[in-house]
């Protein structure tokens, strides 16, 4: 199996690869890690007139921490969120998720901000930056905008993003202090897309009672979902088993997932209950 | 204007196994085919295309990345390391040597890549657990050796008890 032909275009800045984006319309596909797009262009499942070459773009690459925020580029490789040690003291859930993307070689070369765009509603990013409500910061030649990864994941493998805008940054709220989440998973094998995956943060008071919490689907939906129900569930008390029931309720209640060989909808929904109570009592094993 | 151009063929200059290489290549030519077709390495293994199965695990820069999702050109003044450039001459390396001696091969198709990952695996964590290894290795599929003997060789080089 081999690419379909195609040309290609390695920029080495993101000036540059803006300036390639706007001159080539909708005929040029960016290329980041790869992990899920060449794939796609070996199995001639997707086509691409041109390549722009993302890899050189280093000053994409960083993990800066400022002013309540963590600033993630969109270059940033899985496995340096993996053991960073900036990530783990500010958002330890970043570095959880980034553990559970594929195996040691993807995330060797895989990126967060391919990974977001990408899509795919089983994926560890989409799941983390919508748990966490970050903020995308998309620039194209002309303007630049940011948008809440809340609102820019609309369908399997679609987003709001335009052909003409490169993701740049990621933005995550730091933890504050007495924050406390659980990440947990289903899949056959280590490294496989999640069958259904279920993300929490909870932020407790000084009487360990909660004052806010975002519970989020992956797998299990055609988008990663924050369920705002589920987490209503949780406010106000102290990780009660009734409330930890409830919330895991209305999390099922609230997805629609789909059916495929990994897992009928009816299973998914079912494990999206139990992976809700192993992530609260996992995050409530952490208060 | 961007600066850069598009284009369909590139030269490309990268250190693989410590020998500098330059070759003109068309941009859709794959790391694994470039490898294999052009310079004849032919122990990196191709068997899904697809970044599924691991045979094609190389070492790219020091870091274990699958041959079948890079293009040639991004390995553009690279260096990297194959399974050719493993051994020390006609010494096996001691991963080689331990899957020798304990039998973590059959047909030996997935073994390059099993080596390679494993190669980056102990470069990262040099005393992984059990559990360690099987995580590291999941990336890499084999359909002979069910495994067990694979996780007993890296096991026994993590540990030191390699007789090289």
């Amino acid at each position: 199996m081999k690419p379909p032909p195609f040309t290609y275009a390695c920029p080495r800045s993101v000036a540059d690869a803006l300036a390639l984006l706007a001159q080539s319309g909708d005929e040029a596909k960016l290329l980041a890690g790869g992990q899920s797009l060449v794939p796609l262009l070996n199995l001639r499942m997707a086509w691409t007139e041109a390549l722009i070459d993302l890899n050189q773009l280093t000053e994409l690459d960083f993990i800066i921490q400022e002013n309540g925020t963590l600033r993630v580029g969109a270059l940033t490789r899985h496995h340096t969120l993996e053991v960073s040690d900036v990530v783990r003291a500010a958002q330890p859930l970043l570095a959880r998720a980034a553990a559970e993307v594929g195996h040691l070689a993807i995330r060797n070369r895989g990126t967060i901000g391919g990974s977001l765009v990408h899509a795919d509603p089983a994926a560890e990013w989409p799941l983390a930056a919508v748990t966490l409500d970050a903020q995308l910061l998309l620039r194209s030649q002309a303007d630049s905008r940011t948008v809440a990864a809340r609102d820019f994941f609309i369908g399997p493998l679609t987003t709001t993003i335009e052909p003409h805008e490169l993701l740049c940054e990621i933005h995550f709220p730091i933890a504050p202090e007495r924050t406390v989440w659980g990440f947990q998973e289903l899949c056959r094998r280590p490294g496989d897309f999640a069958v259904a995956a279920v993300a929490c943060q909870l932020a407790l008071d000084d009487r360990q009672v909660c004052t806010a919490a975002a519970v989020a689907v992956g797998g299990a939906h055609d988008i990663p979902l924050a369920i705002a129900e589920a987490a209503a569930s949780l406010v106000g008390g102290k990780g009660e088993a009734a409330a930890i029931t409830e919330a895991a309720e209305k999390a099922a209640a609230a997805v629609d997932p789909p059916s495929d060989v990994h897992g009928s909808a009816d299973f998914r929904r079912r494990m999206v209950k139990v992976l809700t109570k192993r992530a609260l009592t996992e995050a409530w094993q952490k208060a | 204007m961007p600066d850069t151009q598009f284009t369909r063929k590139q030269t490309i200059r990268l250190r693989i196994n410590g020998q500098e290489v330059e070759r003109e290549v068309e941009v859709r030519r794959l790391l694994a085919d470039f490898l294999r077709h052009e310079l004849g390495l032919t122990a990196t293994h191709l068997g899904c295309e697809h970044g599924v199965c691991g045979a094609c695990t190389v070492m790219l820069n020091g870091e274990s990345v699958r041959a079948c999702l890079l293009l040639a050109v991004q390995a553009d003044g690279g260096e990297i390391m194959t399974l050719e450039g493993l051994a020390d001459g006609e010494k096996l390396h001691p991963l080689q040597q331990a899957f020798w001696d304990h039998h973590a091969l059959q047909c030996g198709f997935c073994t390059s890549g099993f080596l390679m990952s494993a190669y980056d695996l102990l470069q990262k964590n040099p005393h992984p657990t059990e559990d360690e290894i099987r995580h590291g290795l999941s990336g890499n599929l084999c359909r002979c050796t069910g495994y067990t003997n694979i996780i007993k060789a890296v096991q026994a080089v993590a540990e030191g008890h390699s007789d090289t």
